[in-house]
């Protein structure tokens, strides 16, 4: 599937007159130095929790493309929180994150509370909801929130130092590990793990994550089991929106420290690829999240060489398109093959029962 | 009897056309009320038109997908698509080149589509999530080929295309003929004043006063494909692959093939609408269609999945932009007093139907609306940026069971399935 | 010796795992009402659908008036002048009639439908075949006998003088059914050939000139009908033997009453789904559900299990009112569910076994404790689900989608039976199934019954009804109209209150 996407960003390149293999070997040397592994690292652990996000829905068929305006409406208001409440470090990052997680929520609720009630498409509906949320964002981030001293752009008060996350470099240099100066292994690298594991565990070794698939395998059966569609639809909604505020929290406490008119804008959507990427499930989201982030690093060394960085983009692309097709496909021929084991070792003549 | 044949067929209903017109009563009365002539001025109503065009087509291209059972979230990268191409063949060839590359791009993503969704089976909106995701990159991407360094185009910027020019339909909106002018019927209306009478005046001086080229062509689409989907064969075997693929296809319709062409040719029309504001500014410019894929798939939505809803809502979800960029921000509020004037109208209304939780939440927004009048001097463009979302879900909420989407829209189907 | 109409010879068709025709013949005389008999699996569709063209043979022939056809698709045959009235129904429920009828040949050119012609076309042919279908009524509105005649008049149109018919019975009531083999009759007289499956086998008597039985993909007789034939010798011929009845053993009926319906109602938009309905259930009684499909059995399912909630009327399950309990709650207490359509809302089709053991039971031993999943003892359980059901299966492990119907159904059986619920919720418990797992299936419902479960049994299959209730309840637009000793009932009584003869 890699090899497939590579190629056709190949031919891509060759048609220019690019070389492909110049093009490869600049983006593999971004990604294979310290710093290089750092960035992949920082930006995988945000496009996972995302991804995770997304896939709470996705595992009972409810589509949230709303992410965009979860995480930004949770941002948005964590940064206006964080940069101006004065209290302790530790507190103030503790509340930033509840507050991050607790406006995703509800920007995600609303659409699930619509499904529930009135019977909206929830795709439709989380797309009005992005739509709202940009216009809305904006007009706050204009006036109430705005941070008075800096007259060019708009953003939220910058967040104090003692209220920002901390790095791991300490920890690295305690295991032996030494980091320039200048790169910073974010923790929320942690937060990211614990997010996979809480994941796993819920969805699958738990009674809840066992209702929330069945509605997702057969809704009616679900039902009739005893789940209640409404309720799985409106707690699923909340984790997800809420994990998609927690996703915005890695730029904002790690690296940006203030929301505003240059924060990261498809945060959302990114998360949406590695899900269908990682098929849903823990472990394939932290590759796709991986994979995704160590593209768009090894862009970045492609300018160098005089290669357009957009083949990134696009080899990012026509990954995601190619993978969806191929687990299409993947499922097809699977239930075909367990149709013929099945029937394969019954009797010939009593298969038909 | 003779006059039977001229009447509107049952296919274009008067239903629509009394909402129109009770629409603009509201709006008049808000107009009269809070003396803002610009609400109702064709300049307004031109300027909504111009804008409401390229969502109108993506929510074409939404109708046309659905109507045939394919959930289309790709368009807004169909139309991201159909702008780059248009700026391509813009550029080299002329205006007429610039439609010709946007209806070829946007093609292209609308192909791609197809071969996710019907070919392989994908979900309808994850094929379009990933066509929206990988546009911009192949937009981007090629930008950087072609247009970087050539002619003043830059990585996000093309160099510059030219339009086709503006029409004025003579007599009716004082257009040339043969180099003469003609007497302006319609702004002579416009300008008395009149409830309704000059509102109607205004909307009609807006299709047809000093209307872009293109705009008029892509207009001409709307009935297009009104005739195409509901008066031919074609159009009956595209909705029936809609409502029921199974059936359609036990009676002989190739279902694959005429997905193909109907997502194909919706993407041409996207694009179409993509190259409209290439034409429009004068260039392809990165992030130009905004949010347009997506207001489209609203107008679908809000018209009831027929092509004159579409284009109603289009022209609505555009309106307040262009008030405010008419008339500046104050009287723009007017309009706001005619969304509450209606939600109070509406809740009365509901009140009277017996629905008590409809009425009284209509009631409770309309309040919300009037309060915020009466709180603000002028109406932020951000916030007004939310109107046509919130309209489209307010639809939603209120309206389910008006709403007729075709039935197996966004189903799994495959060829040889037995339902 | 006339040539016949239509000439199968040789077809052979698989499917991954089955073999559905397996050297299949049969002939069919022009101007004849021809049957197709056999359980289910024997291939009856499977050959219908090769005549038809929307399958292909592996290998055979298809003869049509001594010329040899070869139908790419569907389209060929009909333009061959057969056509196929579905079981399922193959219409879009939001076009009109004349949009459904005429779609894929209309009338006029490539770019203008002449619909005036088409409805005046539909009229015609709805005229003279006696079919009573106004052209511009949508579809979606129609009832299920006219559906069914909107199939016809779809394949008159289209110039059909063969036409098949899949199971055309299995949605009608007994009278419904008189008018169709009317109509059967009518068309004949007017020139059309008439083939139909069937696996009902007195109808079949009524009606056919010529029956063809099927099984286990092959022509095993074709006979004329007369009246020396009895049903018993075409089951024989269908299965090899005589056709099961399920005896019913009068076990001692406790008075402790194990489910109790007052008054129920249930409305929508005015409507009343439901209808006063009183009844109940004790322990170790199987109270049947007889009627017509649509008269509320599924609402009334609906409201025990708990999907719906009654407008009036209480709900008493051992006693206590359970109307406003949710679905969890009346599981956990212990209705168990066997629905009608396990594909439905029985199954869920891409997961393992030992899943959906856990379906319905997955509060509590043995599928979770303390909020989590224990797969052992899930496991160990549905190993004794399918030892003691027979459910064919290499494993525990396998896909529910892999397993075939009736392994399928013996699972959900199963599944609920050893769940030890005191109240059992069957409908159409044996629907597609065939008789030897119907069988089964019977023998575990009289188990059940013999255990001292309570069990409420919906069913279209009046054999089943009538053998397994010990009293029998006939629900017609949404009340009870009849309460009557299956051992004393003959089938016309049945059908009369099924069909509201009798009010």
């Amino acid at each position: 599937m890699l090899a497939l996407s590579t190629s056709i960003a190949a031919v891509a390149l060759i048609i220019p007159g690019y070389s492909p293999r110049i093009a490869f070997g600049a983006m593999i040397e971004n990604v294979a130095t310290a710093s290089g592994i750092v960035t992949v690292l920082n930006s995988a652990a945000r496009y996972y929790v995302m991804g995770v996000a997304v896939a709470f829905g996705f595992k009972m068929n409810l589509f949230n493309i709303g992410t965009n305006g979860q995480y930004q409406v949770g941002a948005l208001f964590a940064g206006a929180a964080a940069g101006s409440l004065g209290l302790l470090g530790p507190i103030n990052i503790a509340i930033t994150i509840g507050i991050a997680m607790f406006c995703g929520a509800v920007w995600s609720l609303i659409p699930g509370m619509l499904l529930v009630t009135r019977n909206v498409n929830i795709v439709v509906g989380t797309i009005m909801m992005n739509g709202i949320a940009v216009g809305l964002i904006g007009y706050f981030l204009r006036t109430r929130f705005r941070d008075p001293t800096d007259n060019l752009t708009a953003h939220t008060k910058t967040i104090p130092t003692d209220s920002r996350l901390p790095d791991l470099n300490r920890i690295l240099n305690f295991v032996g590990i030494e980091l320039p100066v200048s790169t910073k292994l974010h923790s929320f690298l942690l937060i990211a793990v614990l997010v996979g594991v809480v994941f796993y565990v819920v969805v699958y070794k738990s009674r809840f994550g066992f209702d929330l698939r069945a509605t997702g395998r057969n809704a009616a059966a679900a039902r009739a089991s005893g789940v209640s569609a409404n309720r799985m639809v409106l707690i699923t909604m909340s984790i997800s929106g809420a994990l998609a505020g927690l996703a915005g929290m890695s730029v904002l406490l790690n690296q940006a420290y203030e929301y505003g008119d240059r924060f990261p804008l498809q945060l959302g959507f990114t998360g949406i690829a590695v899900a269908l990427l990682g098929r849903n499930s823990p472990s394939g989201i932290a590759i796709a999240a991986f994979v995704m982030a160590a593209i768009e690093q090894g862009s970045r060394g492609l300018a160098m060489v005089g290669i357009p960085p957009q083949i990134g983009q696009i080899l990012q692309g026509t990954l995601l398109v190619v993978a969806v097709v191929a687990y299409e496909l993947a499922n097809r021929r699977g239930r075909i093959t367990a149709i013929r084991e099945a029937s394969g070792v019954l009797a010939p003549g009593a298969s038909r029962l | 009897m003779i006059l039977k044949r001229f009447l509107p067929t049952p296919k274009i209903s008067i239903k629509p056309i009394i909402l129109g017109l009770g629409v603009l009563g509201v709006l008049s009365l808000a107009r009269i009320f809070a003396d803002a002539p610009a609400i109702t001025s064709s300049g307004t109503f031109s300027g909504a038109i111009g804008l409401a065009v390229p969502v109108a087509m993506a929510g074409l291209a939404g109708l046309i997908s659905e109507r045939a059972g394919v959930v289309n979230i790709g368009l807004q990268g169909m139309m991201v698509l159909g702008t780059w191409g248009a700026g391509f063949f813009g550029w080299h060839f002329g205006p007429w080149g610039a439609l010709f590359g946007g209806a070829l791009f946007g093609a292209l993503g609308g192909a791609l589509h197809a071969l996710n969704t019907v070919t392989f089976g994908v979900d309808h909106a994850i094929s379009g999530v990933a066509i929206n995701l990988l546009a911009p990159g192949i937009a981007r991407f090629l930008s950087g080929l072609f247009f970087e360094g050539n002619d003043g185009g830059t990585l996000t910027d093309s160099p510059p295309v030219p339009n086709l020019g503006k029409l004025t339909m003579p007599f009716f909106a004082g257009g040339r003929i043969g180099g003469f002018g003609t007497p302006d019927l319609l702004m002579w209306l416009e300008k008395r004043g009149w409830f309704l009478i000059s509102d109607v005046a205004g909307l009609l001086g807006g299709f047809f006063r000093n209307i872009a080229t293109e705009s008029a062509l892509m207009l001409l689409l709307v009935p297009f494909v009104a005739y195409v989907v509901w008066r031919t064969p074609f159009g009956l075997r595209l909705r029936s692959s809609g409502e029921n693929p199974s059936a359609a296809e036990s009676l002989g319709v190739n279902v694959v093939a005429t997905r193909w062409i109907a997502l194909v040719s919706a993407g041409s029309i996207a694009g179409l609408g993509g190259s409209w504001l290439v034409t429009n500014i004068g260039k392809y410019q990165q992030g130009q269609e905004a949010l347009r894929g997506f207001l489209g798939l609203a107008a679908v939505i809000f018209g009831n999945w027929r092509p004159a809803g579409v284009l109603v809502g289009s022209i609505l979800f555009q309106f307040t932009e262009s008030v405010r960029l008419q008339v500046g921000d104050e009287p723009a509020l007017a309009f706001v007093l005619a969304i509450g004037l209606s939600a109070f109208g509406l809740s009365v209304w509901r009140y009277f139907r017996k629905s008590w939780v409809g009425a009284s939440s209509l009631l409770l927004l309309s309040v919300f609306i009037f309060a915020y009048f009466m709180s603000v001097d002028r109406v932020d463009d951000k916030l007004s940026s939310t109107f046509p979302y919130l309209i489209t879900l307010l639809v939603l909420v209120f309206s389910s069971k008006r709403l007729r989407p075709p039935a197996s829209v966004g189903l799994p189907w495959a060829k040889g399935q037995e339902d | 010796m006339r040539e016949p109409l239509i000439r199968l010879v040789g077809i052979v068709k698989k499917f991954p795992g089955v073999v559905a025709n397996d050297g299949v013949d049969l002939t069919i005389d022009e101007g004849s009402i021809h049957a197709v008999v056999g359980e289910n699996g024997a291939g009856k569709s499977t050959l219908m659908k090769i005549l038809y063209g929307s399958q292909k043979p592996d290998a055979g022939e298809v003869w049509i008036r001594g010329v040899r056809q070869n139908f790419g698709s569907a389209k060929d045959a009909i333009d061959c002048g057969v056509g196929m009235v579905f079981q399922h129904f193959k219409l879009a429920a939001n076009f009109t009639v004349w949009e459904n009828v005429v779609l894929g040949c209309e009338p006029g050119s490539a770019v203008r439908i002449n619909s005036a012609l088409a409805k005046q076309q539909i009229m015609e042919l709805s005229v003279r075949y006696g079919l009573h279908i106004d052209p511009n009524s949508i579809v979606g509105e129609l009832g299920v006998g006219e559906r069914q005649r909107v199939e016809i008049l779809k394949v008159l149109y289209r110039g059909a003088k063969v036409i098949i018919l899949d199971e055309p019975t299995a949605v009608l009531v007994p009278q419904e059914v008189e008018s169709l083999f009317g109509s059967l009759k009518d068309l004949v007289a007017n020139g059309v050939t008439v083939v139909f499956i069937s696996h009902k086998l007195d109808e079949v008597l009524n009606v056919a000139d010529r029956i063809t039985v099927m099984r286990a993909g092959r022509t095993v007789a074709e006979i004329d009908v007369s009246p020396n034939i009895s049903r018993n010798d075409l089951a024989r011929m269908m299965i090899g033997a005589d056709l099961p009845r399920p005896e019913a053993k009068r076990g001692i009926l406790s008075e402790r009453i194990i489910l109790e319906l007052q008054n129920v109602s249930v409305e929508t938009q005015g409507r009343k789904l439901i209808s006063d309905v009183s009844l109940s259930v004790r322990e170790g009684e199987i109270v049947g559900i007889a009627g017509v499909e649509g008269n509320g059995q599924t609402e009334l399912l609906e409201v025990i299990l708990g999907l719906k909630e009654p407008d009036i009327g209480s709900i008493l399950l051992e006693g206590e009112e359970i109307r406003h309990w949710s679905v969890r709650d009346r599981r956990d207490k212990g209705i168990g569910y066997i629905p009608s359509d396990r594909q439905y809302d029985g199954l869920m089709l891409s997961a393992t076994l030992w899943e959906n053991v856990a379906l319905g039971h997955q509060r509590g031993y043995p599928a979770s404790s303390n909020g989590f999943m224990t797969k052992e003892p899930l496991r160990r359980h549905t190993k004794d689900v399918v030892d003691q059901f027979d459910v064919r299966t290499p494993g525990v492990d396998v896909i529910a989608y892999a397993l075939s119907g009736g392994n399928q159904q013996k699972l959900v059986v199963g599944r609920e039976m050893l769940s030890h619920p005191n109240l059992l919720l069957a409908a159409h418990p044996t629907r597609g199934i065939d008789v030897g797992v119907q069988a089964l299936v019977w023998a575990s419902l009289r188990e059940a019954k013999r255990e001292g479960k309570g069990l409420l049994l919906v069913s279209a299959d009046l054999d089943e009804l009538i053998g397994l209730s010990d009293v029998l309840l006939v629900l017609f637009r949404g009340s009870i109209v009849a309460r009557l000793d299956p051992q004393s009932v003959s089938p016309e009584v049945l059908g009369s209150y099924m069909t509201g003869a009798n009010l």
